[in-house]
């Protein structure tokens, strides 16, 4: 389970890092969507998918989950999804004002400006 | 007062939530914010002087036992940097009053550095390492919405890219914590330091510690990583710029302090030579950046990247006498920062450009300026007495100490730079036939921009001068970061 779980994550984060280095600014929000979501899993893969059980003492259960994990994951979605929420905001109001999503066209620094 | 140490993390939540409320009412929103820093600030001496009398203060929240709850701590290190981070909010606060707008006021200005500072001082004080990723969080989006508050154009362009770049950083963050735990097991800080000694540090917690390196080196803006931050910094006004640059990246190099003397100590020859070089490199760097540019707020820009090497090239001796002066170091820089974003700023404010070719004269017409960044400069390059000087004299004693002849020199030398760069924005600034006619300014306006400068810039003389009677708390916080164990035993012995 682990193993193709591990796989999981490296096709996602393969898929992540293509859509980050695009081009589209959309696109660069969903690879960091995708990114999120392979560390999410990572964070569960690494805690150890052993337990059978829910993550619950009680008596006489001693085969079960992991919940830091998943207190860990529940935490970290909550932060990805508001994260994501403010890009796609921001990237919104940046084609409202630029009229372009292309990251190439978004460069310049002071002096140029 | 066992709950002492969380007052500077709650305070400044508790009131952002209120000038919430008051989304109209700017003078309210002033007045409150300044209300709460006030409190805030009065917590943070208290905690000092606790921790001076009584040690290290620990919370475990809902009072589970050490290693299983989530810890706060609050060693000497980290109240120093509370309360830092505390005063130089107050004095930036009051500087916005007059520069930053109604505009922006209007729109949850107040709120946002609050949420900011929640996020930093608790990112200061907590001993859980993925509660450090929450509170980095927390500063984050507190920071996204400073730095595109009023979305001007290059405003938006910029920020986007902020805000990549920290959200790729976080992730993998999340990463390293991953592996970390996969590892030992635990995420309690004190509880890590102690089971990586268990093991004896075997290469895959050296690949952690590189992987942690990248995650706090891009926020703490080091060598190869810093690429985002001249742009996304210059985006902003000044007051934010002062913000960002004085308290977002120390927060990485406080983690990467953290990190670096608690965490993965026991294979020093191959991570803490890594920090080191790519600490020099990250001065360089910042040296070649800050005499490239003609632009004021470039210039000081570049100048954080370079402090950031120093001080991690302090840390990275591991001997006390280059912790010491890190940690002195840290405080210096933070202050000077401030001050030197907000003389600027009223640079800009006085001639309506920051281009140096176009200045010029400006000691004719503003001498208390003038005279207040000359101080300003020579306390940056570290002229004696003056608050720059003690913590070089410090980290290079460190270097010698660990026979890091080399590193001394750059570090020696890279002061040069800085003072080169600093007075070159004096002499273009300030002496000089005037170029253009300077904007016809509010006097009163400018008489309140001052205000908050002059104030920083003593309180950095007098971070210098008093040097005699910081010390003890400096060694304090410099016994910590050398001795894990005196940081264990206060987490995990009660």
């Amino acid at each position: 389970m682990e193993f193709i779980l591990s796989i999981l994550i490296g096709v996602l984060f393969t898929a992540a890092v293509y859509l980050i280095l695009s081009r589209s600014l959309l696109k660069v929000i969903l690879g960091t969507g995708l990114l999120s979501h392979g560390a999410h899993l990572l964070i569960l893969t690494m805690g150890g998918l052993k337990g059978s059980a829910p993550p619950v003492v009680l008596d006489g259960v001693t085969d079960f989950a992991d919940p830091l994990p998943q207190a860990l994951i529940l935490t970290a979605i909550v932060i990805s999804f508001g994260v994501t929420a403010v890009m796609l905001v921001m990237a919104y109001r940046m084609y409202d004002v630029h009229r372009t999503d292309n990251m190439n066209e978004l460069r310049g620094n002071d002096e140029h400006d | 007062m066992i709950n002492l140490l969380l007052f500077p993390i709650i305070i400044p939540f508790f009131f952002a939530m209120i000038l919430m409320f008051f989304k109209e009412q700017v003078v309210v929103q002033r007045v409150l914010t300044l209300i709460g820093l006030a409190f805030s600030l009065v917590a943070s001496f208290w905690l000092i002087a606790t921790v001076k009398t009584e040690g290290i203060q620990t919370v475990t929240l809902g009072s589970w036992p050490a290693p299983f709850g989530i810890t706060m701590v609050s060693d000497m290190f980290s109240a120093l940097l509370v309360t830092t981070t505390i005063i130089i909010t107050i004095f930036v606060v009051i500087y916005s009053f007059s520069s930053i707008g109604v505009e922006r006021e209007r729109f949850f200005y107040y709120p946002a550095i609050l949420f900011m500072i929640t996020g930093i001082n608790g990112a200061f004080t907590t001993g859980d390492i993925f509660n450090m990723f929450v509170f980095f969080e927390v500063l984050l989006i507190a920071s996204y919405l400073l730095i595109v508050l009023g979305g001007e154009k290059r405003q938006l362009r910029e920020s986007i890219k902020y805000i990549l770049v920290n959200v790729i950083s976080s992730a993998i963050f999340v990463v390293a914590v991953a592996y970390l735990y996969s590892i030992i097991g635990t995420l309690n800080m004190a509880d890590i330091s102690v089971k990586i000694a268990e093991i004896n540090q075997p290469g895959i917690i050296s690949v952690i510690a590189i992987l942690f390196l990248i995650v706090f080196g891009i926020k703490g803006a080091i060598f190869p990583l810093y690429f985002w931050l001249p742009n996304s910094y210059a985006a902003p006004p000044i007051p934010i710029l002062a913000l960002f640059g004085a308290l977002l990246t120390k927060v990485g190099v406080y983690a990467i302090t953290r990190t670096y003397t608690l965490f993965f100590v026991h294979d020093i020859g191959f991570t803490h030579q890594f920090l080191m070089v790519l600490s020099l490199l990250t001065i360089i760097a910042g040296c070649i950046g800050a005499l490239a540019y003609f632009d004021l707020k470039q210039i000081i820009i570049y100048n954080i990247i370079i402090a950031v090497g120093v001080i991690l090239f302090g840390v990275a001796q591991m001997n006390t006498s280059g912790l010491e002066g890190a940690v002195y170091y840290l405080l210096h820089d933070m202050l000077i920062k401030a001050a030197l974003f907000v003389l600027i700023g009223i640079v800009i404010y006085a001639t309506g450009t920051s281009n140096l070719r176009e200045m010029g004269g400006l000691i004719k017409t503003h001498a208390t300026l003038g005279w207040t960044y000359l101080i300003a400069a020579f306390g940056l390059a570290g002229i004696p007495p003056l608050s720059g000087f003690l913590g070089k004299v410090l980290i290079t004693k460190g270097a010698f100490e660990a026979d890091h002849v080399i590193g001394s020199i750059i570090i020696l030398v890279s002061s040069l730079v800085v003072l080169l760069s600093v007075i070159r924005i004096f002499i273009y600034a300030f002496w000089g036939p005037q170029k253009n006619e300077l904007p016809i300014r509010d006097q009163r306006t400018y008489r309140q921009m001052m205000f908050p400068a002059i104030m920083l810039v003593l309180i950095t003389v007098a971070y210098g001068v008093g040097a005699e009677w910081l010390m003890p708390y400096m060694t304090d916080a410099a016994d910590v970061l050398a001795d894990p164990s005196i940081y264990i035993n206060a987490v995990l012995k009660e």
